[in-house]
């Protein structure tokens, strides 16, 4: 009896070996495919491990945005770097328009129909007061440093 | 329901209990006859004779939107033309309509080549219109003028004579600037043409403004009134009945001040919250689709010659 319970152990322990590790190479696989892969059983090898991509570098016109949400633009003051394209987008059922109020216009976008767009770039510094043409109490401001 | 006066205790013409009895009518329809600031009211489609005397009927509709869809307001132009049947189907033909302006939505080419084909289909002599904020915005007016301006002039204003009575076109759409608490503004150039326009009139003339913007503040919130509409009201101030015809504000709000009669019309193409009982003034959300009808309308205008009465009635496309 004693015989049997000992190879028991022993096969026990070789089953626990193999299974070990052939954990461990179908790991090392697909480190090497490059996916890195969590909640393993073993901790991952740094060496195995692929570095994260280096951040891309900011560049000064990146996007701004402001969102046409019942009949207010969000948000309603908005600070940019000369450079820098803002762009609006109506999210209502109605249309609007982003109007500069100066004169001549610095801008307008027309009229902005659900999901329509409109982008510009601020080239020069200053601040820039716009509203709707069609619900002449919807204000914002953009702000260029 | 009786339509004779039954209860004048006050012998002023006005029967104020049938007068309530009539307002639990007003959803079918309400015909008001302002005479020198005094109410009366009959129920429509109640028996016509009383206003058999009437010299003409002319009829108002407005914000018909041309280009709108969305929600269950899929189908602008087929309740155009609803509105269109319903004049046509009138018990006195009218002699004109007229349009409050919002004929588009986006003053796209083919939204005025919409509305104006549907709108021959009226049997009346003639459309006027005035435009609204939706047919000007886009390239100030220019679409609008080329295809509706004729016969108008500055940025679309006209009057004309019809049996009598004086009827004055106003664009208060234009020049629009930022900030103001009412969208409307007829600007100076317009106030100089009204003031001689109506200089060379009687007193006792009938007067009816039609305009897109109500030339009264109705809600300063969404911006629905006209900023210099004080200046034109003091120069109609003197006329014994002046009747002011709006839009834009998609339902039906009536106010009578002295001998001037305001009425804004409802819409056909989408309703729009009450003051304040929403939070922004777009198409009224959560209208169930079987309800839609009973919300928008059309106005018709009874004249009475002898009496120099304007009847004012409402009803819906239900």
């Amino acid at each position: 009896m004693q015989r049997f319970r000992i190879m028991w152990l022993y096969m026990a322990w070789a089953l626990l070996l193999m299974i070990g590790a052939i954990s461990a190479t179908a790991w090392v696989r697909a480190s090497g495919g490059g996916a890195a892969r969590a909640a393993d059983a073993v901790a991952p090898d740094p060496d195995l491990t692929p570095a994260p991509p280096a951040p891309p570098a900011t560049r000064p016109s990146a996007g701004f945005k402001v969102s046409i949400d019942n009949f207010t633009f969000q948000p309603k003051e908005i600070s940019v770097p000369a450079g820098a394209t803002v762009t609006w987008v109506n999210h209502d059922d109605v249309p609007h328009t982003a109007t500069s109020t100066g004169q001549p216009r610095a801008f307008d976008s027309r009229a902005l129909d659900t999901d329509d767009k409109y982008s510009f770039t601020f080239k020069r510094p200053g601040v820039y007061h716009y509203f709707c043409k069609v619900h002449t109490h919807m204000t914002g401001t953009v702000i260029v440093k | 329901m009786s339509d004779f006066i039954e209860n004048d205790r006050s012998t002023d013409g006005v029967d104020r209990r049938g007068f309530l009895k009539c307002m639990a009518w007003a959803g079918a329809g309400l015909v008001w006859a302002a005479k020198g600031g005094i109410l009366q009211s009959q129920a429509f489609g109640a028996d016509p004779a009383p206003l058999a005397g009437a010299d003409f009927t002319f009829a108002q509709i407005s914000d018909s939107h041309i280009g709108f869809s969305k929600g269950i307001y899929t189908d602008v132009v087929g309740t155009l033309e609803l509105a269109v049947a319903r004049i046509n189907s009138l018990p006195k033909t009218p002699a004109l309509v007229l349009h409050t302006g919002d004929l588009t939505h986006l003053s796209k080419p083919r939204e005025f080549d919409t509305v104006a084909q549907v709108m021959r289909s009226a049997k009346a002599e003639q459309t006027f219109y005035v435009p609204g904020e939706h047919d000007y915005f886009v390239d100030d007016g220019q679409q609008y003028r080329e295809r509706f301006g004729r016969g108008t002039m500055g940025i679309g204003w006209q009057s004309f004579d019809y049996k009598g009575v004086h009827f004055i076109g106003l664009v208060n759409v234009a020049n629009l600037t930022n900030g103001k608490s009412a969208l409307g503004v007829l600007g100076a150039d317009q106030l100089q043409w009204l003031q001689k326009d109506l200089a060379a009139l009687g007193s006792s003339t009938p007067v009816v403004v039609f305009a897109h913007v109500p030339l009264w503040t109705v809600y300063a919130e969404w911006g629905w009134g006209t900023a210099d509409a004080a200046q034109a009201l003091g120069h109609l101030r003197r006329f014994g009945s002046v009747t002011i015809l709006n839009g834009h504000i998609h339902q039906i709000v009536r106010k009578i001040e002295g001998n001037v009669t305001f009425h804004t019309a409802r819409s056909t193409a989408f309703p729009q919250p009450e003051p304040g009982k929403a939070e922004s003034p777009g198409p009224l959300k959560n209208l169930p689709a079987e309800k839609l009808r009973q919300m928008l309308g059309l106005t018709s205008v009874n004249y009475v010659e002898r009496s120099g009465t304007l009847a004012v009635t409402d009803s819906s496309l239900a």
